[in-house]
């Protein structure tokens, strides 16, 4: 009987250590997008934050959606992400402080080396015209409102489509609901296009069978942006710490690692450091 | 199918090696699913024997709402969880969002409904005569139940080992409210899902293949115990 209340009393007592270690950890948390989390830059940036700052960098890959939702809710306290749109509406509607550009990078439309819809080498929102009035081309969304996603939309919009009318066109459009990755692995299994960011198409091509089909225009411009969560709105918001990791990102140290990282592995720098200002 | 004997490969390779992110990544999946699976013993095998042994009115209803959430999908426990423990959520003060303890937290709560469902079926299956001879030779209630749950110990361990597979194989809650965070909330279901999702086919399967058979040294371990 003893020895079953004294058991009772450990798990207690190991039940509480557990709750109270938890709370005690000097944390700070970054939603990161999927696309850039993918390519392993953050593998290589996080060891050199915590170490600088002796704090706990967590990261959490989400889609952009996903992200601005969880910064809403206060349970993260840092942003970097690529969907201007939304993070002007973001920052509009009070929950971020600033958007401060740190790098960018261009999007590509890619598909099978045939290119059955034959809009190789066209602009984007011709090449989007003609699949949707060929239909001879499949092509894969990433359908989850993320930064890719929201892309995708303005490139519809931008050649004249509703993108709620494009969403029903038929069998011919898929939404995938997936991360970057798993959506050019769907697009190079079914021969479809699809549009991704060069860093994530980078890091995936050698298992992938898709080539670069469209990859000139400005409205492919992909700049990624690193938001603190406006602590004034948010309760519980590190943001001494996430004003370290957005002074972090834009010095000069850092931004050349950010231009040097995988120059080696893939011959093409995977992303264009821009220190703070947005490119054109 | 050759990615599943590179796979196996891999499985070695990491293990003799000692790799120290599959080390780690190992023990914290350990450390929350067995921590779980205990405090929720803790829990369900009291409840569960007061269930059984008391006639009150709705028992048979509770008994089907329990059955009920067997099939309860980890994610929407995940989401659930998720709500409650965010900073926006009614304990957000906590703090406890993606850190292993909401991990436990979570994978307790999905696993009482297995692990009480199971018991007072365990219970239900023992001889009516036992407890019926133990109160007439003057055992307390407690006795009572100690005795019944001893003689129904191969189908209440069936019920833990059950219930702590439910945990350990688990992504829905695991990725939901641990986050997946690298060398913090990372587990073998959520890592096995971002290396699959990277295309890192035989890396998702190494981890899969070491998971089974930590899966296996503890289901010997727990049969072993139970021969006593």
């Amino acid at each position: 009987m003893r020895n079953k209340v004294a058991s009772y009393l450990a798990l207690l007592v190991l039940t509480s250590l557990l709750l109270g270690a938890a709370g005690c950890r000097a944390s700070l948390k970054m939603a990161t997008t999927t696309s850039l989390y993918d390519t392993g830059l953050w593998g290589y940036l996080e060891p050199k934050f915590e170490k600088k700052y002796n704090v706990a960098l967590d990261i959490l890959s989400l889609g952009s959606g996903a992200a601005f939702e969880y910064a809403k809710r206060g349970d993260v306290d840092v942003l970097t992400i690529h969907d201007k749109a939304n993070e002007e509406k973001f920052i509009a509607e009070g929950y971020g402080v600033e958007r401060v550009p740190f790098a960018y990078n261009y999007f590509l439309i890619v598909g099978p080396a045939s290119d059955p819809a034959g809009i190789k080498g066209m602009n984007p929102e011709d090449a989007f015209k003609k699949l949707f009035e060929t239909k001879s081309g499949t092509f894969v969304s990433r359908g989850d409102n993320s930064g890719t996603h929201s892309k995708e939309k303005a490139i519809w919009n931008a050649a004249g489509f509703d993108y709620e009318v494009v969403r029903k066109a038929g069998a011919w459009y898929i939404e995938g609901g997936k991360g970057m990755g798993p959506t050019l692995q769907m697009a190079s299994e079914k021969q479809a296009y699809t549009l991704t960011d060069m860093g994530t198409y980078l890091s995936y091509k050698s298992k992938l069978n898709l080539v670069p089909i469209v990859d000139k225009g400005s409205i492919l411009l992909n700049v990624y942006s690193v938001i603190a969560v406006n602590p004034q709105k948010v309760k519980g918001v590190k943001i001494d710490l996430a004003n370290s990791l957005i002074g972090f990102l834009t010095s000069p140290e850092i931004q050349k690692l950010i231009g040097n990282y995988g120059v080696e592995e893939y011959g093409l720098q995977l992303f264009i450091p821009c220190a703070g200002a947005e490119p054109k | 199918m050759a990615e599943i004997w590179q796979g196996l490969v891999k499985a070695v390779e990491l293990i003799v090696s000692f790799d120290p992110e599959v080390m780690s990544i190992a023990g914290r999946s350990l450390t929350i699913s067995v921590t779980a699976t205990l405090l929720a013993g803790v829990i369900c095998l009291p409840l569960g024997s007061l269930i059984h042994f008391n006639r009150f009115i709705g028992k048979r209803t509770l008994i089907n709402f329990i059955q009920t959430f067997y099939s309860i999908p980890t994610v929407v426990v995940g989401l659930f969880v998720f709500l409650l423990f965010s900073r926006a959520g009614p304990l957000g003060g906590l703090n406890l969002l993606f850190t292993p303890t909401v991990m436990i937290i979570g994978q307790m709560i999905l696993i009482t409904p297995v692990l009480l469902g199971l018991t007072v079926s365990a219970l239900s299956g023992v001889d009516k005569a036992i407890s019926e001879t133990a109160r007439s030779l003057g055992a307390s209630d407690f006795q009572t139940v100690v005795i019944v749950l001893k003689e129904a110990r191969f189908a209440v361990m069936a019920a833990i080992l059950l219930a702590f597979g439910r945990a350990i194989s688990e992504v829905g809650l695991a990725l939901m409210v641990g986050g997946n965070i690298r060398g913090f909330t990372r587990v073998f279901t959520t890592a096995i899902s971002l290396e699959t999702s990277k295309g890192d086919i035989e890396l998702a399967i190494a981890l899969g293949i070491i998971l089974i058979l930590i899966a296996l040294i503890i289901n010997i371990v727990l049969n072993r115990l139970q021969q006593r």
